[in-house]
């Protein structure tokens, strides 16, 4: 039997031909790459394909199950969604960065192995940087080089990880892992970093709001639900993972109230839904599980709808920032009505996806009488509406009038937001055919009435709260600012440090750095003696010469084998 | 300028109306909450108005909270420049 094409390979290798093409040619070959991936991806049947032995190890390229589908569904999905808001973009860098990247995250999602995961791993972050640099400002420059330190730590840690796994167990197998030993250990860190973990999180809210218009709706969906995905396939039931994903779903929240920039709040929020999603993993039963995938799916949906609203009033008005933006639903009111359905969905109203999928979640907690992630949890929730599911259409199309007018998002972000948006009702309505493809046999019902009415409850007297906060003028007022988040240990500790250490050793230190100089210009000297122009062994050396050295050297070696 | 203000009307009207339709909505839920028939997992849900009473509080915790965050955190725009 002929192994099939490896899902990854198409939209990796597809990508690289976008620059050969022009104008609609090119628009129809890009919408045509994701739907061809879907198509093939649809057509596979589970198992484990493209087994190659490589020095002693046994490499599986593609290894498709239910857990990995039900991430590449979406992951697709995504892509064409992503393609479809960014048909309006006349830069090929960030088309094939986009692709290449959406590609890459595929691949690891399906490798079978920890080497391959490792090398996906790893393309996902150089190609993703990209999508931040194509904004082609100094900030966004400095802000993408920040990115890609980070992710490239996060894939050495990874290969340190796997080395020192490999040596306790010999292999290399991308199965359970469990937490037991240094190796996966270090493994967990490194998906902890691109799962945004607790005070590993800081690249996130820091990256992707400085990315392109398209390229954070691209960002906001890969690199992170490709953690949750690693996370879930190597760690269920690692206990740990339940209070670090409360952590997660607690802190951000209180930055995602007081920040200016909307798309930032979008990420600070990315992160809080990210830690229902471990907390289902640390639980690790089929339900928390199931509850882990739905979230993934869902969220990866209503986020990218979420960030496309936005992108778009960034994109018609210049500005993502609350203290420029108000009033805005009289020119973009498509667009206003898209972003209330992601709010809706993000806020877990009944009839929108998230309700469905992060219910799951909380029920599972609830099982297994948890009581104090079932608290944090059901906080995280009900405050959901305060940092993001009224502030955001609120701050962006409400509240005080900007003056800003403006024309209504182009075509085909309208078409891009209004397909995910109609996925987001549409799942919420009828999640039947998102139940039939997670992993395990599904025996929930969200919708039973005290359910219901327990979630609306929450969510309305949390609306009350904020329209009482507002009127009494306690909620947070819009402001020109930046809070410090845990970036600052790089961004301004770590340099400050460096430069009092340097003044106050500025005399002490001057014989150590002329010592050093003065050893690379030996080095560097003594190298060009021995293979400068006129060093022995850079010199041209006559034919016989050279058949006189090799004749020693195979007399030498025929010595020592005897 | 009338242009502007007309706007500033109907924004507010939206909201006016959809505060309005909050409270009812609110207190229909309250009423709500005698009838139903609770599945819970945890004795505090069977209190009367739990999730009305949870939501309210844990959106006011975290209003305050942050307020004082700001206070803490909060630096010039340009801090970072």
């Amino acid at each position: 039997m002929i192994d099939p094409f490896p899902p990854a390979l198409i939209l990796m290798i597809g990508s690289l031909l976008i620059p050969l093409l022009r104008g609609r040619i090119q628009s129809a070959y890009m919408l045509l790459l994701p739907v061809a991936g879907l198509v093939h991806l649809h057509g596979l049947s589970p198992g484990e394909y493209w087994q190659i032995g490589i020095f002693d190890y046994s490499l599986t390229l593609v290894r498709i199950d239910r857990l990995s589908l039900v991430f590449g569904y979406v992951f697709h999905i995504a892509a064409l969604l992503s393609v479809v808001y960014a048909l309006h973009v006349k830069d090929n860098v960030q088309h094939v960065a986009g692709l290449f990247y959406a590609g890459s995250a595929i691949g690891a999602l399906f490798a079978g192995d920890l080497i391959t995961l490792f090398v996906y791993w790893e393309l996902t972050a150089i190609s993703s940087v990209f999508l931040i640099w194509c904004r082609r400002t100094d900030r966004a420059y400095a802000a993408g080089m920040r990115y890609l330190i980070v992710q490239v730590c996060s894939g050495m840690i990874l290969l340190a990880g796997i080395l020192l796994h490999l040596r306790e167990t010999g292999s290399i197998a991308f199965t359970g892992l469990g937490l037991n030993g240094p190796g996966t250990t270090l493994i967990l860190i490194a998906i902890g970093i691109k799962c945004a973990f607790p005070l590993l999180h800081s690249w996130l809210p820091d990256a992707y709001p400085e990315a392109t218009v398209t390229g954070t709706v691209f960002l906001s969906a890969f690199t992170t639900k490709l953690a949750v995905y690693a996370l879930a396939r190597g760690f269920p039931g690692t206990e740990i993972l339940i209070p670090i994903g409360a952590a997660m779903t607690a802190f951000p929240m209180f930055y995602a109230v007081i920040e200016n920039d909307l798309r930032r709040v979008l990420s600070y929020s990315l992160n809080i839904q990210l830690g229902f999603m471990v907390v289902g993993i640390g639980i690790g039963t089929e339900t928390s599980l199931n509850g882990t995938a739905a979230h993934a799916f869902t969220h990866v949906l209503y986020k990218a709808l979420l960030f496309m609203s936005m992108g778009a009033v960034l994109y018609r008005t210049g500005a993502a920032k609350a203290s420029e933006l108000g009033g805005l639903y009289r020119s973009m009111p498509l667009t206003t009505v898209f972003c209330i359905v992601g709010a809706a969905s993000i806020s877990a109203f009944p009839f929108f996806s998230g309700f469905v999928s992060k219910s799951f979640i909380i029920w599972s907690v609830a099982n297994g009488h948890n009581v104090l992630t079932w608290v944090v949890l059901v906080f995280a929730s009900a405050s959901a509406l305060i940092y993001i599911g009224i502030r955001i259409p609120y701050l962006a199309f409400f509240s005080r009038d900007s003056g800003i007018r403006c024309r209504e998002a182009p075509l085909n972000m309208l078409v891009a937001m209004g397909a995910a948006a109609a996925m987001c009702v549409l799942i919420g309505m009828i999640p039947k055919p998102l139940y039939d493809i997670l992993p395990h046999a599904v025996d929930f019902e969200p919708y039973t009435m005290d359910h219901v009415i327990a979630q609306v409850q929450l969510l309305s007297f949390s609306a009350l709260a904020f329209v009482l906060l507002k009127r009494t003028g306690i909620y947070p007022s819009v402001l020109r600012s930046v809070n410090l988040d845990t970036d600052w240990a790089y961004r301004r500790l770590l340099p400050g440090i460096v430069r009092i250490v340097a003044r106050a050793g500025g005399s002490a230190g001057d014989p150590i750095l002329r010592g050093g100089k003065a050893l690379v210009a030996a080095t560097i000297s003594g190298c060009r003696r021995t293979h400068g122009p006129q060093g022995i062994l850079g010199r041209t050396w006559t034919t016989g010469t050279a058949v006189l050295v090799v004749t020693i050297f195979l007399a030498a070696f025929l010595i020592y084998c005897f | 300028m009338e242009q502007r203000s007309k706007d500033r009307l109907e924004g507010a009207g939206i909201v006016k109306k959809t505060c309005r339709v909050l409270y009812a909505v609110c207190v229909l839920l309250l009423l709500a909450d005698v009838f139903i028939h609770k599945h819970t997992h945890f004795s505090a849900e069977q209190w009367f108005g739990f999730h009305a009473f949870y939501g309210f509080v844990a959106a006011v915790v975290l209003v305050l909270a942050a307020r004082g965050l700001r206070v803490v955190l909060g630096r010039k725009e340009d801090y970072y420049d």
